[in-house]
């Protein structure tokens, strides 16, 4: 059967499987629509987290970007784990005690203010839009390139997809549809990469296989550290970033996993407080497979494309690969146009090597190159061709493109849940119209739902010019805001509503004008007000990694204020007792 | 201060202490041994590299696993001996 064939059938057959458990898990209240009525077992919360939290840009683009980072890519590892232990022991226990629906509403009621409410919402809208344009153009993609539809055609189908399982089934179709993405996504991740693993080390498991020895007996890593500094690269295993922007940078990342909304409403579906700590645990298993497999996949992904084309040695003319007989990934690859190349010295063979490094770049003329001829090596191709570069069967290039796909749906349902249910329940029946009946609010939610996939799919086709910079932006809101509110709610007694949203206003103020300073004035091209180059950045603290430095500007905030301001009254502070201690979780839930 | 306040007051605390221990760890494995403490490590090899990178790459995560499964058992724990336990 050929390759296009076959996807079509593995792709269909998973969408055919994600509607079907929609059938089957469709929701009939609102509790089933938000919160799954809390009946979800901490194993499989664990899964749907996983799924929910591993976005197109983790499948896809992560392994790729440390296969050039290097070592400094391994701030997205810890960064993007990290946070599940905050969730764990600061968070997740007690928000499920709460037992309450959304976010905003734990902020709203926690800090007695409807102001701090909407703040929280709008943190939530902005964090999530974001978020989900990405895993949109995600789906259009993975289409584009596997099924040879237009980009168009591939978010079409896509948003059909979600539109059916999340606004059918809510929080309990979402759930149990991740549990089915995550199986098809790992799968698809793991295979290849125990494929590649074996090939290059004789270890069956890449996390393994990484710090193993290739066939010549020689440590992979230094194998690739030699075989790129070789040709003027930067090792891999060796740090560029500053220690501080790289320390700020993975804080960043793990203050704001914790506090991205539609990860911590994953924890309001289990049972039980204790089930909300195993289900942390779980979740980050489940994460861990994927997180410590993909820098092996990117490390070894490095070691095979520089093997492929400097088939010889360094400098000699037979040393590098003739164009003429590329394999033919890189052809299939050509016409993505995610890889480039220019034989811009005209020997037909294709030099590959860092012409920004000066003395490399000196010794390389001499050799007659004329500069770096893979003009465009994308990130991307590190995961999608691996495959293909290693020779695997069609059926595992099928899987690789649903799993991707996957990656992106699962996501995408999570985040279009957080934005729907804080519009239906937060802004509809929190604000303008507290009388709403059960039945009116559910169809609210599933219209808000509705709506809310329409204009992520609108945003995914015509995406703004920023889409790739807002992930920052995202994280920044989520660290400098939603996270220190959260954590001050539950252990501060003395943090009233005056502190809160002075803190929160605070916080992301000042997260917001750095990375508008270096990024343009929301990120329109031409206002940034100085070159986005360290030089030029307070301390070497890179805009990314600013959230951190937003989220303490946010707790000194709230510390000032607090003295100054009166304590919050008697029942808040009761409040603040009872969701500490687990016991009578059970009742708490409904309004 | 009734009976049940005041065992809520000391599971808190119980519990603040166990946290407490945790997040150190938490911070000495991925921002101590990943990054700041590396060059310090730089002597130790592992697989072609230094026990910095190791740390970085994969075993903090591993760190963050076992941290959270400590964490759950010892409150599970906590929660019977204080009486704060749900059902």
């Amino acid at each position: 059967m050929d390759l296009k064939t076959l996807t079509y059938l593995v792709v269909g057959a998973t969408f055919a499987l994600y509607i079907g458990i929609a059938f089957w898990a469709r929701a009939g209240t609102t509790g089933e629509f938000y919160a799954a009525g809390r009946g979800v077992s901490p194993v499989v919360n664990g899964m749907a987290t996983a799924a929910d939290w591993m976005s197109a840009a983790s499948f896809i683009s992560m392994a790729g970007l440390i296969a050039f980072m290097g070592y400094d890519g391994s701030l997205f590892l810890m960064g993007w784990t990290g946070g599940y232990v905050l969730l764990a022991m600061l968070l997740a226990p007690y928000l499920r005690k709460f037992g309450k629906y959304t976010v905003p509403e734990f902020v709203g009621d926690r800090f007695y203010s409807q102001a701090a409410r909407v703040v929280a919402v709008i943190c939530l809208i902005v964090a999530s839009i974001t978020y989900v344009i990405g895993q949109m153009r995600g789906v259009g993609v993975a289409f584009s390139r596997f099924l040879e539809v237009s980009v168009d055609t591939g978010l079409y189908v896509g948003m059909a997809v979600v539109f059916v399982y999340a606004v059918l089934g809510g929080m309990k179709g979402i759930t149990y549809t991740q549990v089915a993405q995550y199986v098809v996504l790992i799968l698809a991740y793991t295979i290849p990469a125990i494929f590649i693993s074996m090939n290059l080390t004789g270890n069956p498991i890449p996390g393994l296989g990484l710090f193993s020895s290739t066939a010549e007996g020689v440590p992979l890593l230094t194998k690739l550290n030699q075989v790129i500094g070789d040709l003027g690269f930067p090792k891999f295993t060796e740090q560029r970033r500053s220690t501080l922007d790289m320390t700020l940078y993975t804080l960043s990342l793990m203050i704001g996993t914790a506090g991205l909304p539609h990860v911590i409403v994953r924890f309001f579906t289990v049972p039980k407080v204790r089930d909300a700590r195993s289900s942390a645990g779980w979740a980050l298993f489940f994460i861990a497979i994927l997180y410590t497999t993909a820098p092996a996949v990117g490390a070894m992904a490095r070691l095979n494309l520089t093997n492929t084309v400097q088939t010889g040695a360094v400098g000699s003319p037979e040393g590098n690969l003739s164009y003429e007989q590329r394999p033919q990934w890189f052809k299939n690859w050509e016409k993505t146009g995610l890889l480039k190349f220019e034989d811009k010295n005209g020997d037909g063979r294709i030099q590959y090597y860092n012409d920004k490094n000066k003395e490399f770049a000196a010794k390389a003329e001499g050799f007659g190159w004329k500069g770096n001829e893979l003009t465009k090596v994308d990130n991307d191709i590190m995961v999608l061709a691996n495959p293909e570069i290693a020779r695997l069967p069609n059926w595992v290039i099928a899987l690789v493109a649903a799993g991707g796909l996957a990656a992106a749906l699962s996501t995408a349902a999570g985040l279009l849940l957080a934005i729907s249910s804080a519009v239906s329940h937060d802004l509809l029946k929190g604000m303008f119209n507290k009388n709403i009946s059960e039945a009116g609010e559910l169809m609210a939610a599933r219209i808000s739902m509705a709506v809310a996939i329409v204009v992520a799919g609108y945003l995914g086709l015509n995406p703004p010019g920023f889409a790739a910079q807002v992930v920052a932006l995202a994280f920044g809101l989520a660290a400098s805001s939603i996270f220190p509110a959260l954590m001050m709610g539950i252990f501060s007694k003395r943090v009233g509503a005056a502190p809160a949203v002075a803190g929160m206003l605070a916080g992301l103020g000042v997260t917001l004008v750095y990375i508008f300073w270096f990024k343009g004035w929301f990120f329109i091209p031409g206002t940034e007000m100085a070159a986005n180059v360290p030089a030029n950045w307070f301390l070497g603290i890179s805009p990314e990694a600013f959230g951190a430095v937003g989220a303490m500007v946010n707790f000194g905030m709230a510390w000032v204020v607090s003295r100054v301001s009166a304590p919050p009254p008697a029942h808040i502070q009761e409040l603040v007792e009872s969701i500490r201690v687990p016991k009578g979780a059970g009742a708490a839930t409904g309004h | 201060m009734s009976d049940q306040s005041r065992s809520g007051a000391a599971y808190w605390k119980a519990n603040l202490r166990l946290v407490v221990i945790c997040m150190v760890i938490w911070a000495v494995v991925s921002y101590g041994f990943g990054i700041i403490l590396r060059p310090l490590l730089a002597g130790i090899p592992v697989g072609g590299t230094d026990l910095g990178f190791w740390f970085a790459t994969q075993g903090s995560i591993v760190v963050f696993l076992l941290l959270i499964v400590f964490y759950s058992k010892r409150m599970n724990k906590l929660d019977r001996e204080f009486g704060v336990h749900e059902d």
